[in-house]
């Protein structure tokens, strides 16, 4: 059924073995991804206690329709690449890979132009951080910590994403190409674990920054 | 003579060409062999010793007296730093691990090479691309802030190229954490037929743990860093008080990687040590199980102890008290490692070679420290001790006189296997003895000096601790005769030293069923584990006698 070439990794002596390994190697790869936005979180935690008026204040400056549709977008890209894993490990034709991964690319391009939207939006309304700062009803101080955090843990995020998009392209040529289909699933199935990772760190992201001063 | 019962058959003898083969520097630089990575690694720390080394020595020249007469204060500051620096993240914690671990994890466990090769050879890149963009910063100008890059003073006011320093520390980070990565994946993965957890090298199990802390607190360090270089660049963030931020909140997560880095530096050298002992005193260490969970308990704890380095920084009291008693808590399971140690000795057939000098000083070094580490997580005491040489003793007790002593017990231990070369024994045991003594009387008046209140990191101090200066700086020139010596002859052996053969110790490990230096792929029968670790017999070994 496989091709001949489709051999295993070494030192790994089975594809389940290899599998195993990889997917464990990825685990423990977003183990230490949590740990990595970890402080930042910490940071928002504790300037949102210091600092509780200027946070909700300064939140409500945010777009929320542009962070809502890029919340849909991110789930809905996560469904099309659990799709794309799915065709993979079933080892079906490289068409309908290639087809869901294609969907994920562009969803996620999607998220990056409204992301960038956002961020010229905001540097024209003056809520970058730094010398022209300005922000209506709050101190601006401790606006501008929202705001830079805002910039600081979203622009992490949105690395991700475009590394993420990188390495989609990336895996839709060798979907195009590879005749070693085991080997290519278990790379999907990695990639897959990468990018729900991205879109949860969003879900995370997305109540702390937009939603904060929008209740009641 | 039958004296030890390896945990697999003896390979057959070697008929093709062994790892070392290829010269080019080619097949250096784009190997993907863990042995040939090892030797990378073994390489450049060996370089970055010196490095570090020659910035303590002028240090040391420097308190001979009480006057500021070699440096400028600025000068000083920015030696201090430098040797911190690279002794910590481009000597001390990739030296057991990354050298040791690199070369022997898969041949312990039975495998061809680590989980991921490749990764495995971007990790030494990534070391040697940290370190240049490091060594870059020490060139040009230098950074005065110490090891610690404390907030504000390193986001703000420090001179000097602080964010290529930091991220070269921070871009070494990552190649910890793929090494971190990469064994644990090859320890679940790839491990022999037969090779349970609990027949596992007690050094495995210390691997074991070391990478989990690479892999969950590297990370935290790496984005702190880049918020101080952010911060320094745009004088905008999250440390800086004059701007609304909390520079205890810098302290908190420089010390929620840096205490756990601090077992980094230790618990592989207890491994080494388990390895030597029982080795050299033909024993199965005493309490096995126990001594495989100490190294886990305590990459746990480690993590769980970091606000005791901030007892006088305004943290409540009350998470002072709680720091403090967890803090007590490490000393169990290192305490436990000790007493099975002892007890491994207790009784067995003594046989004194120069690694086992080196693991007897680790032991003697180790508890020294240790002990002196419970004065300063008593709060009280370290109100009184902080920032003062007692500090600067105990964490070289147990970072010089612990993990550069296991590392060299280590490398001597498995220099054999390494090279297939036997290196000189007295020249050897006389380094051993000249480590053990220049280490004593260095730090030792440390101790002292700090507690009669000499602070740290000044250059200029009260004339009444000039004598115990000058001790201490004595000390440090027999230490560095200790650390050239075995420059000297390990490079000699490589010419001129006496073949090996597969296992020169009659020892247990797996590695030690292959030849000498190895084959590319280790083993060329792929071996099968029937036997527990440590099957030492001693009462045999004494009937032969």
């Amino acid at each position: 059924m496989s091709h001949p070439s489709d051999s295993t990794a070494p030192p790994f002596t089975s594809f389940s073995q290899q599998r195993e390994a990889a997917t464990l190697g990825m685990w423990g790869f977003l183990g230490m991804e949590v740990l990595f936005f970890g402080p930042m979180f910490l940071g928002y935690i504790v300037f949102r206690i210091n600092f509780p008026d200027a946070f909700m204040t300064a939140s409500r400056h945010t777009l929320i329709l542009a962070g809502g549709v890029n919340t849909a977008l991110l789930l809905i890209s996560s469904f099309t690449m659990a799709l794309a894993v799915r065709s993979a490990n079933l080892l079906e034709d490289s068409a309908k890979v290639v087809r869901s991964l294609l969907v994920t690319l562009l969803l996620g391009g999607a998220f990056v132009g409204i992301k960038c939207f956002e961020y010229s939006h905001e540097i024209h309304e003056g809520l970058l951080p730094g010398a022209s700062f300005h922000l209506d009803g709050a101190d601006p101080q401790q606006a501008q910590m929202f705001f830079y955090l805002y910039f600081l843990m979203t622009g992490m995020h949105l690395l991700h994403v475009i590394i993420g998009l990188g390495l989609i392209a990336v895996f839709i040529l060798r979907a195009k190409l590879t005749v070693r289909k085991e080997r290519f699933s278990i790379a999907m199935e990695q990639l897959g674990l990468y990018w729900h990772f991205v879109d949860l760190v969003w879900v995370f992201l997305f109540p702390l920054i937009y939603l904060g001063g929008r209740a009641a | 003579m039958s004296i030890s019962t390896p945990q697999a058959e003896m390979q057959p003898p070697l008929e093709g060409p062994d790892y070392l083969h290829e010269h080019s520097v080619r097949s250096w630089l784009l190997t993907t062999d863990h042995k040939r990575i090892g030797i990378l690694y073994l390489v450049s720390i060996t370089l970055f010793f010196l490095i570090g080394g020659v910035a303590v020595t002028m240090m040391r020249m420097e308190l001979l007296t009480p006057q500021g007469d070699l440096f400028a204060s600025s000068t000083y500051n920015k030696l201090f730093t430098m040797h911190g620096v690279i002794m910590v993240w481009f000597f001390l914690i990739p030296s057991v691990p990354s050298v040791l671990g690199n070369f022997l994890l898969p041949m312990m466990l039975g495998a061809r090479d680590v989980a991921f090769p490749r990764l495995n050879l971007l990790s030494w890149y990534l070391f040697m691309a940290g370190a240049a963009l490091a060594l870059w910063a020490i060139i040009h100008g230098g950074v005065d802030t110490g090891w610690t890059f404390y907030t504000p003073y390193s986001s703000t006011y420090a001179n000097g190229h602080v964010i290529a320093m930091v991220m070269g520390v921070f871009i070494a980070g990552f190649g910890s954490i793929i090494t971190g990565l990469n064994f644990i994946v090859t320890t679940h993965k790839l491990r022999a037929p037969g090779l349970i957890w609990f027949r596992l090298p007690l050094f495995v199990w210390s691997l074991y743990a070391t990478s989990i802390i690479l892999v969950l607190a590297t990370p935290v360090l790496a984005i702190t860093l880049v918020l101080v270089a952010l911060e320094r660049a745009f004088g905008i963030g999250i440390f800086n008080p004059a701007i609304g931020g909390d520079p205890l909140l810098f302290q908190h997560l420089f010390w929620f990687y840096s205490h756990p880095a601090v077992y980094i530096m230790i618990l592989p050298g207890m491994g080494v040590t388990s390895e030597i002992i029982a080795c050299f005193a033909r024993k199965q260490v005493f309490g096995y199980r126990i001594v495989a969970y100490a190294s886990i308990a305590i990459a746990v704890l480690g993590f769980l102890v970091w606000g005791h380095h901030m007892f006088v920084s305004s943290q409540s009291i009350y998470a002072g008290m709680i720091f403090s008693l967890l803090s007590f808590l490490v000393s169990i399971p290192s305490a436990i490692k000790v007493f099975n140690w002892t007890a491994t000795l207790y009784r067995g057939s003594i046989w004194f070679q120069t690694p086992l000098l080196y693991a007897l000083g680790f032991l003697g070094l180790f508890t020294i420290g240790g002990l002196t580490g419970l004065f300063l997580a008593a709060l009280a005491v370290d109100v009184h001790l902080t920032d003062t040489y007692f500090v600067v003793a105990h964490f070289h007790y147990i970072m010089v006189g612990g993990m550069v002593m296991a590392y060299l017990g280590g490398l001597h231990f498995w220099w054999p296997k390494i090279t297939g070369k036997l290196y000189p024994e007295w020249p050897a045991k006389l380094s051993a003895l000249f480590i053990f003594g220049g280490f004593n009387l260095t730090f030792f008046p440390q101790f002292i000096l700090g507690y009669l209140g000499m602070p740290r990191r000044y250059h200029i101090y009260a004339p009444e601790f000039q004598t115990l200066n000058v001790l201490s700086s004595a000390g440090a020139s027999i230490l560095a005769v200790g650390y050239l010596l075995p420059l000297v002859y390990l490079l000699w052996s490589l010419r001129y030293g006496r073949d090996a053969g597969p296992n020169p110790w009659q020892a247990t490990g797996l590695e030690w069923t292959t030849a000498s230096p190895p084959p590319e792929e280790n083993f060329t029968i792929a071996p099968v584990v029937t036997e527990d670790p440590y099957n030492y017999h001693p009462t045999e070994e004494a009937a032969d006698a």
